[in-house]
C-alpha cells in the first residue's frame, strides 16, 4: 500500500492525543491525592485536544473531494470510517464536560470518577475505531486481524503516557509508580508489535490461482494490460525492498520501544527527569511514525495478484 | 433481479474491444468523463472500468494463454458499499447494480481498498470514485432497440465472450450457461459473492508440439542453409 503522509500523521497524532487524554482521566480518577492539581490536568487535556485536532485536520488532506467530508458520518451502521469520524467529533463535548468538571470542581468524587472513566473509554474506543478502519478490510491480510486495533490502542496509550509523564514531572518529582506503569505499557506494546511482525511473515490467503479460478494449474502473468501506471498500481503497487523493511523494523523496535523503555528505566536515576522524558517522547514519536509508515508499506492488497504477484 | 455478466475465457481473444467500448460509452455517460492524464505524453494513464490481463495457464508444452477481462463484479456482499462512510457507494435493491453517487463521494479511496478485484478507480480530476455501472444508462434506455439494451462491452465483443442477464432467473442465458459450464467466482474465499461468473477454457486435445531435432544431420542441414542464404 502506498503510505500517505497525511494518514500516517493523522493516526499517530490523534492516537497520541486520545491516549494522553485517557491516561490523564484514568490517573486522576484512581490516584487518591491529585499531584497535578486542576491546572496540570487541564494542561494535559489541552495538549491532548491540540494533538487530536491536528491529526483530524491532517486526515482530510488525503481526500480527493474534501467538500463532501461532512457526509462521512452518514453510514455509522456499516462503516468503521464513519464510526471513527463520529466518535472523534463527539469526543469534543465529552472532553469539554470532563474539563469543566475539573476546572469548576463540580460534583463529588463519584461524579468525577464516572465522567473520567466515561471520557477515557470514549477516547480508547475512538482509537479502536481508527484501528478497525484498517482491520475490517479482508483484502489486506496484514491488516485484517485483531492485532491491528490492539496495536493502535497500545501505541497511542504509550506515546500519550510518555507525554503525560513529562507533564506530571513539571508539577511533581516523585512519580516512580507512574514511570513503572508506563514502562510496562511500552513493553506490552513492543511484544504485541513483535508478534505482529512474525504474524504477517507467512503468506496466507488468496493466491493467483483463486484470483483467476484456475486452481489446478500453474498461472503466470504475461501482460498486465496497461502500458503505464494506473490508479491501482499507484495505490496498491507500492513496493519496498525486503531488506529495507527488515531494517526499518529494527529501527521501530529501537526508537519506539527500546530507547524510551531504557531511558525511563535507567535514565530517571542519573539524568534530570524532564530531559529523560523529552528524549523518550521524541524517540517514541520517531519510532511510531516509522511503525505507521511500515504498517502501510508492508501491507499487500490482493489486487496485486492481478498485477503479477503469485501470493499476497 | 440480479444483473451481471458471464465471461467466457475460452472464446475471449484479448482484443480489448470491450475496454474501449466501455471507455467510449461511459466517458459520455452518467459517470463521465473518464479522465485521461497526459494522453499524448510519455506516460499516458487514465480511468478505465475494464482491464484485460493475459495469463499463461499450465506448464509448457501444455500451457494456454488466457485473456482475462475484469470489471466490477457487482458483488452480492459488496464490502465497497459497506465501508463507504458517506453513502456514496450503494447497491441497488431492484437489480443489484453497484453504483457511486458522485454528488456524495468525498474521494477517500476506502471503497477501492475494500474491493479485491481492482474495479474502482479514483478520477483524480474530479476527485470522485468511478466504477463500472453495468451501463445502467443503456440497459434501461427504452429509446434503444430491445436487443441493444445490453452493456457496451457485451454489445461490442467480436468473439461473443460476454453474456449479460439476470442470475435470479434460472432460465436466463447467463444462468443456463454458467450452470452448464460451471461458471466460477474469483476469490470466492473472501466471501464477496461476486455476481459475474467466469467460464474456464474447454478441454481440448493437445496439439503436437514441434520438437527440436538434435541429430547431427540437422546441424549439417542448418549449416548448409546458413551458407546458402548468404
Ligand atoms: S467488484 Fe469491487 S467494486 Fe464491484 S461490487 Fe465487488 S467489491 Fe464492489
Ligand atoms: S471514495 Fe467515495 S465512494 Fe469510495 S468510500 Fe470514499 S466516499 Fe465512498
Amino acid at each position: 500500500m502506498h503510505p500517505a503522509l497525511s494518514v500516517i500523521f493523522f493516526t499517530v497524532t490523534s492516537g497520541t492525543g486520545y491516549g494522553l487524554f485517557a491516561i490523564t482521566c484514568l490517573y486522576n480518577s484512581i490516584s487518591q491525592t491529585n499531584p497535578l492539581g486542576s491546572e496540570g490536568i487541564l494542561l494535559s487535556c489541552g495538549i491532548a485536544l491540540v494533538l487530536i485536532t491536528f491529526g483530524l485536520i491532517s486526515s482530510t488532506f488525503h481526500l480527493a473531494n474534501p467538500k463532501n467530508a461532512w457526509r462521512a458520518f452518514s453510514r455509522i451502521r456499516t462503516s468503521w470510517l464513519a464510526r471513527e469520524g463520529l466518535l472523534a467529533v463527539l469526543f469534543y463535548p465529552v472532553a469539554a464536560l470532563y474539563m469543566v468538571t475539573i476546572w469548576k470542581d463540580l460534583g463529588g468524587y463519584n461524579w468525577l470518577a464516572i465522567i473520567s472513566i466515561f471520557a477515557a473509554l470514549w477516547a480508547i474506543t475512538t482509537i479502536f475505531s481508527t484501528g478497525m478502519i484498517y482491520a475490517c478490510l479482508k483484502t489486506i491480510r496484514q491488516w485484517h486481524n485483531a492485532l491491528t486495533p490492539i496495536n493502535y490502542i497500545l501505541l497511542g496509550a504509550m506515546l500519550g503516557g510518555l507525554i503525560f509523564l513529562f507533564i506530571v514531572s513539571i508539577y511533581e518529582t516523585v512519580i516512580a509508580g507512574l514511570v513503572v506503569t508506563i514502562t510496562y505499557l511500552i513493553i506490552i506494546a513492543a511484544i504485541s508489535k513483535i508478534i505482529y511482525f512474525f504474524w504477517i511473515g507467512a503468506p496466507a490467503g488468496p493466491t493467483i490461482n483463486t484470483a483467476t479460478s484456475f486452481t489446478r494449474s500453474m498461472v503466470r502473468l504475461l501482460d498486465v494490460g496497461h502500458t503505464a501506471g494506473t490508479f491501482l498500481t499507484d495505490e496498491f503497487g507500492y513496493q519496498v525492498a525486503r531488506v529495507r523493511l527488515i531494517a526499518l523494523r529494527w529501527l521501530v523496535l529501537l526508537f519506539a520501544f527500546a530507547i524510551p523503555a531504557l531511558v525511563l528505566w535507567v535514565g530517571v536515576t542519573i539524568m534530570p527527569i524532564s530531559i529523560v522524558f523529552i528524549i523518550a517522547i521524541i524517540s517514541g514519536f520517531i519510532g511510531v511514525m516509522i511503525e505507521r509508515w511500515l504498517f502501510f508499506a508492508e501491507a499487500r492488497h490482493v489486487v496485486n495478484l492481478y498485477h503479477g504477484t503469485q501470493q499476497c | 433481479m440480479k444483473l451481471g455478466l458471464v465471461i467466457d475465457l475460452d472464446t475471449c481473444v484479448g482484443c480489448n474491444a470491450c475496454a474501449v467500448a466501455c471507455k467510449q460509452w461511459n466517458t459520455s455517460g452518467t459517470t463521465g468523463p473518464l479522465t485521461d492524464f497526459e494522453p499524448y505524453g510519455k506516460d499516458p494513464t487514465g480511468v478505465w472500468f475494464n482491464r484485460i490481463r493475459n495469463y499463461e495457464v499450465g506448464d509448457y508444452p501444455n500451457s494456454k494463454t488466457v485473456h482475462f477481462p475484469m470489471s466490477c463484479m457487482h458483488c452480492d456482499d459488496a464490502a465497497c458499499v459497506t465501508v463507504c462512510p458517506t453513502g456514496a457507494s450503494y447497491k441497488r435493491e431492484e437489480d443489484g447494480i453497484v453504483l457511486v453517487d458522485q454528488d456524495k463521494c468525498m474521494g477517500c479511496n476506502y471503497c477501492a481498498w475494500a474491493c479485491p478485484y481492482g474495479a474502482r478507480e479514483l478520477d483524480r480530476e474530479d476527485g470522485v470514485m468511478k466504477k463500472c455501472t453495468l451501463c445502467v444508462d443503456r440497459i434501461y434506455d427504452h429509446n434503444l432497440p430491445e436487443e441493444e439494451r445490453k452493456p457496451a462491452c457485451v454489445m461490442t465483443c467480436p468473439s461473443h465472450a460476454r453474456y449479460f442477464g439476470d442470475f435470479d432467473d434460472p432460465n436466463s442465458e447467463v444462468s443456463i450457461i454458467s450452470r452448464e459450464r460451471n461458471g466460477e467466482q474469483l476469490m470466492p474465499e473472501l466471501g464477496y459473492e461476486p455476481v459475474n461468473k467466469y467460464l474456464s477454457p474447454r478441454e481440448k486435445k493437445n496439439v503436437d508440439t514441434y520438437i527440436n531435432e538434435t541429430k547431427s544431420i540437422k546441424a549439417v542441414k542448418d549449416w548448409v542453409n546458413r551458407l546458402v542464404s548468404r
